[in-house]
């Protein structure tokens, strides 16, 4: 009775829930659901314009809900929301704004299309790649606006991950956010085949993620005999180095490390990042990151900081790892989506190289961070949606993403070209980009507290990275026309609707403002740096 | 004790005049900007905006000296704020301005003789099709001149320093579609920063132990002993070392007479009677610094001897007019920083000769302007000869301006002259010897070259090349010519009796009252002995190149060692050449080196292990999920063994 009790903590009263407290997570998977229902019941023509707008009103709503509630944390931080299972704290109200911002960033490119009325996804995702089927579908326009209510779910999921109070609400949030994505990966409207590979690969390597996690939760309950994070905390003191809760809490973070893209966890990144539809890859390449670092936070600020001397040395290694694999292997990468796969796993390395250190420095520099990678990501990854390749006829084709296809884009569309040049500039970590802010606070973090080896590492990696974003902006600026057309033709910027325009601008605004006047931000991302500890 | 007045007085209220002072540096810039912004369709106007605001700053600057001359002298000192330039840490620095007694003097001599120099090159510059710019220039010039001496601190003067030292450049390489022009440009520009180096060392030094840069707080600490002498010295020294690179002084001389390949309007204002004399004031603002050290006033006092000597030298051989009046120039400034450094007295005088010199030397300058605008540009002297009877006008300045040079009672330069060789009698042991016969000697040598150029201008047979018809300049030019000329005569005379000394002292005594000595030789036997020796220095020069019987070669005759090594500004560019330009070059070479093989090797070469390394890394993605999931399983174990063996 006493592991029930602790589990789910219910009483004979029942639950009370906080609805104001859980708004952010509730508005979004609420509306998912109304989504689902408007597939079912709305007329066709008006299914897509309903859907965009049912979604960002969604996630404007919940941001602004997790914004109210971040200006003034201690009227609502809270352990004990709805049961136990939602912790309310201030570095997860932290994580909630920047997962809704960039998932508001991310829908805009999402939603466009361009003047043609193409959008990314394919007609028919059912239908076999090359087939008939396939064919009448193009040609009766149908329109895959089921999207939407997967890019709401798999939102929601986000948005809950990282205030997850149990470890079953955070696996259920892992599978909420997962699922939508698996599926989302596998609609490319080009190149389906390639699309449908990495939905599949994303899937199983998913699959055998989830499983550890869920692996891991088993042996921590085994130690502790709750799945609470607080039960658990404070059994950790007791119980000491116990080798079945640390062997535990490394199966929970390999689960995460899967998540965000950590070395040796990594692999299915390059080959999903480049199958996916473009802002589908943005989209996770953001949210899912800020999400998973979220959950990663709160496992290792508020469950474990008393195991972290004998967790350190596991960590430091994926650390290393991952910044150093995802820069040397980017070097060599010649598809821009591939080469931005690769960036943000080291991307990854560097924010873990600040969140290892379990301070408060290390803290608001991986939060700060988290929320500038997010939307200059949104951002990159909207350039690359918008760069076509045209074949010898002049027809739009699909995106040109081989790095020869952008030789001389500044010259064809140089707006874009200025924009992503902006982007990589902040991924290099360049000063007056948000990007050198994020990278300073982190390495400053790291070598605060000693080590040496992750904030040297890092700095040898960033250096080394530059190479790669920097060889874009000489590929786009100062290279002529290749000697050899390229494969498929020349990427150029391609007219749309304009809502990819608007995230690239609001993306490209908060990366400079925030690489030019990061003070205010860096203050209101320390106010928000504590996890409730038990 | 008087640096503590001074920031009294700062919260004083000055006089509308004085706290209009700010005016006279935004005009100028303003214009300055107006000139190079607006580009072509200033053309038609620029001149005269020009003028113009040389002339505004002018009246305002008259205007702030006549409301400092209704105060009593101890209140004719004020700083006035402009805003808070640099607040960091500890380091609080307000951009200001110090208007007293020796700001206001360069002030007025600035806008003066910056105005008269404006209106004559309206009419010398009037076939340049760049003549805009050429305004714009010499304002921006005038602005950072005035903020050089304006400043209230080193750092403002800084500023004021590099200001002037861009407008030189700019000018002297004004006709810059000329190589050799240009290359003097740069060769100026280069001398300029190795002084400039000084002047930054002075500054950082001065901020590690005063912990301020403003003159008051600089010597208010000084005369509290805060810092020890050898300090002090450092700081003289380094001070100096910049003085030389703007007062082209021994040994940074080198570069001020291919500065004449300026416009003559330039060489008279910038490299004759203003921004050349910065290293002067610099040091006489210093001067509660130089009184703590010896050692550095000494330095001083050894370059300017052998710069007044050099000079003086060097301007016996030349034959091209405009470089044997730069070599003057630099003689001429030998003798300031002579005075300067021979303390509160000496810089009374040296403040005093650097006025009358002001105008005689921009006089001269000009009227060798004149000659060349007659004698299309023309400046070999030995192709010159019997112009004074064809421009009248000119031959008469110009006599004004050589008989002050000369020191010839009562025109200006005898007054301020006299008193700087009487000054060096001043002393005990072996130093009043030395540079009051120096001095003295410098005075005859002066009195041969400037004959000697004036003569061969103007007098003797007519040498002139075929197809040319010399002819009086413009009003425009001669006007400004003719006031100069009125200044040379008098202003000596006039500083003299107003007791200019007396007005200065509360600047230059700031450190103390100076105690009157007597010269080590009566005063009269010096002024007999000094004009004897320009006598003689004048009369020889008549009999070689004025009388109706001299023959002046048309060639520079063949001459013995010590001719040719004047002739070739006693291998001062050789001199350069073999100790800073050659091992300067090998030591670049040799980091070019060190960088294209060692540094780029070591960049490439990790480039290239990185690519490798990269390549065989990608080799992991394979493609398959099996693989995958296999470094997954792999990683996890690894993850496990790390964290238990930490555990056991």
């Amino acid at each position: 009775m006493m592991f029930h009790q602790s589990i789910l903590n219910t009483d004979a009263t029942g639950i009370a829930i906080e609805w104001d407290r859980l708004a952010p997570v509730l508005i979004v998977l609420g509306a998912a659901v109304v989504a689902v229902l408007v597939e079912a019941f709305v007329p066709r023509k008006a299914r897509r314009p309903v859907q965009i707008i049912l979604s960002i009103l969604a996630v404007v709503a919940s941001g602004l809900m997790t914004l109210m509630m971040a200006l003034a944390p201690s009227d609502y931080i809270s352990n004990t929301v709805a049961g136990v299972a939602v912790n309310l704290d201030p570095a997860a109200l932290y994580i909630q704004l920047a997962v809704a911002t960039s998932a508001l960033l991310g829908l805009l490119v999402i939603a466009d299309r361009t003047v043609q009325g193409e959008d990314a996804f394919t007609p028919q995702a059912a239908s076999v790649p090359g087939s008939e089927y396939e064919d009448q579908a193009r040609r009766a326009g149908l329109v895959q606006t089921d999207v939407y209510p997967l890019v709401l779910f798999a939102t929601g999921g986000m948005m809950l991950f990282p205030v997850a109070g149990d470890l079953l609400t955070m696996f259920v949030a892992l599978e909420v956010l997962s699922l939508p994505l698996y599926l989302l990966s596998g609609m490319a409207r080009h190149r389906r085949l390639l699309s449908q590979e990495a939905s599949l690969k994303y899937f199983l390597l998913g699959a055998f993620a989830s499983a550890f996690f869920l692996f891991g939760s088993a042996w921590v309950f085994g130690a502790t005999g709750s799945l609470n994070l607080y039960v658990i905390a404070g059994s950790m003191t007791e119980l000491g180095m116990d080798p079945i809760l640390l062997v535990g809490v490394i199966l929970i973070c390999v689960g995460l490390f899967f998540k965000v893209g950590a070395v040796p966890f990594h692999s299915w990144t390059p080959d999903v990042y480049q199958g996916a539809p473009t802002p589908i890859t943005g989209f996770m390449a953001a949210c899912t990151k800020i999400a998973a670092f979220g959950a990663l936070l709160r496992v290792l600020y508020s469950v474990v900081p008393s195991l972290k001397v004998d967790l350190k040395p596991a960590l430091w290694t994926v650390a290393i790892l991952t910044m150093v694999l995802g820069t040397v292997v980017g070097v060599v990468q010649q598809d821009v989506k591939r080469m931005l796969a690769y960036s943000a796993i080291a991307h990854a390395g560097f924010i873990l190289s600040g969140l290892v250190t379990f301070t408060t420095d290390g803290l608001t520099g991986s939060l700060f961070y988290l929320f500038t990678y997010g939307v200059a990501t949104v951002g990159g990854f909207g350039v690359i949606a918008l760069i076509r390749e045209v074949d010898g006829e002049g027809h739009m084709r699909g995106e040109a993403t081989a790095l020869d296809q952008w030789r001389g884009l500044g010259r064809r569309s140089p707006v874009l070209a200025g924009a992503f040049s902006c982007f990589l500039l902040t991924f290099a970590g360049i000063p007056l980009t948000s990007g050198f802010v994020g990278k300073f606070a982190v390495f400053s973090a790291a070598f605060g507290d000693g080590a040496w080896a992750l904030g040297l590492t890092g700095l040898a990696c960033s250096a080394v990275a530059a190479f790669f974003y920097f060889r874009v902006i000489v590929v786009m600026f100062f290279s002529g026309e290749p000697a050899q057309p390229a494969r498929g033709g020349l990427g150029i910027g391609v007219r749309t609707n304009g809502l990819t325009q608007v995230a690239i601008t609001v993306a490209l605004a908060l990366t400079l403002v925030l690489g030019v006047v990061p003070g205010w931000f860096l203050d209101f991302t320390q106010s928000l740096s504590y996890f409730i500890m038990p | 004790m008087n640096g503590i007045d001074l920031t009294l007085l700062a919260a004083a209220e000055a006089p509308t005049g004085v706290s209009l002072m700010w005016l006279v540096v935004a005009i100028p810039l303003a214009s300055a900007a107006i000139l190079l912004l607006a580009g072509r369709a200033a053309d038609a106007w620029g001149h005269i905006l020009g003028v113009a605001a040389s002339a505004a700053a002018f009246v305002v600057a008259a205007w702030a000296f006549f409301a400092m001359l209704g105060r009593a002298p101890a209140e004719r000192s004020f700083n006035l704020g402009l805003f808070d330039w640099i607040t960091g840490g500890d380091f609080n620095l307000q951009a200001g301005l110090r208007i007293d007694q020796l700001s206001i003097s360069f002030v007025l001599l600035v806008t003066f003789v910056g105005t008269l120099i404006h209106i004559y090159s309206v009419a010398y510059m009037s076939h340049d099709p760049d003549r805009r710019r050429f305004f714009a220039y010499l304002n921006l010039f005038v602005a950072a001149m005035l903020l050089l001496v304006l400043g209230n601190s080193y750092l403002v003067l800084f500023v004021g320093w590099e200001g002037v030292g861009l407008a030189s450049y700019l000018l002297i390489g004004f006709w810059n579609q000329r190589l050799d022009y240009a290359v003097a440009a740069k060769k100026a520009f280069v001398a300029n920063r190795v002084g400039d180096v000084g002047m930054l060392i002075a500054m950082m030094v001065m901020f590690a132990h005063f912990h301020t840069l403003t003159f008051d707080g600089v010597f208010e600490q000084v005369q509290a002993d805060t810092a020890s002498t050898a300090v002090l010295t450092a700081i003289g020294l380094a001070l100096l070392l910049a003085a030389c690179g703007k007062s082209a002084q021994f040994p940074l001389q080198s570069w001020l007479g291919d500065a004449m390949a300026g416009p003559t309007p330039v060489s008279a204002l910038i490299h004759a009677a203003t921004m050349v004399t910065a290293g002067v004031y610099l040091v006489v603002r210093s001067g509660p610094i130089y009184i703590h050290t010896e050692g550095a006033r000494l330095a001083v006092l050894i370059v300017g001897a052998i710069t007044l000597l050099y000079g003086a030298i060097v301007g016996c051989a030349k034959d091209d007019m405009k470089k044997a009046l730069a070599a003057s120039t630099m003689s001429q400034i030998g003798y300031m920083m002579l005075a300067a450094g021979l303390g509160p007295v000496g810089a009374a005088f040296a403040i005093m000769h650097l006025l009358t010199h002001g105008f005689f030397k921009a006089g001269l300058f000009l009227g060798a302007g004149s000659v060349m605008h007659a004698m299309k540009d023309q400046v070999d002297m030995r192709r010159f000869g019997g112009l004074g009877t064809v421009m009248k006008l000119t031959w008469v300045t110009m006599m004004a301006g050589w008989l002050a040079i000369l020191g010839i009672p009562p025109f200006s330069g005898f007054w301020s002259k006299d008193k700087i060789i009487e000054e060096a009698f001043v002393g005990t042991g072996w130093q009043p010897w030395v540079f009051g016969l120096v001095a003295m000697l410098g005075a005859g040598i002066t009195a041969f070259y400037m004959s000697r150029l004036f003569f061969m201008v103007f007098h003797g047979q007519a040498r002139w090349t075929d197809d040319q018809h010399p002819h009086e300049a413009p009003p425009l030019m001669t006007v400004p010519m003719a006031i100069l000329a009125i200044g040379s005569v008098d202003l000596g005379g006039i500083l003299c009796l107003i007791g200019f000394a007396k007005w200065l002292e509360p600047v230059t005594q700031a450190a103390g009252e100076a105690a009157e000595a007597e010269p080590v030789l009566a005063v009269p036997v010096i002024t007999v002995a000094t004009l004897v020796l320009v006598l003689a220095g004048a009369a020889l020069a008549w009999v070689k190149f004025g009388a109706k019987t001299a023959q002046v070669p048309v060639l520079p005759p063949p001459a013995n060692v010590l001719v040719k090594a004047a002739r070739e500004d006693l291998f001062q560019d050789t001199a350069n050449d073999v100790f800073l330009v050659r091992p300067g070059q090998a030591v670049v070479k040799g980091l070019t080196a060190v960088d294209g093989k060692v540094v780029d090797g070591a960049v490439r070469g990790i480039g290239c292990l990185v690519q490798t390394v990269g390549g065989g890394l990608s080799r992991w993605q394979t493609g398959f999920v099996r693989s995958y999931a296999a470094s997954m399983l792999a990683g996890v174990i690894l993850l496990a063994a790390i964290v238990l063996a930490v555990w056991l």
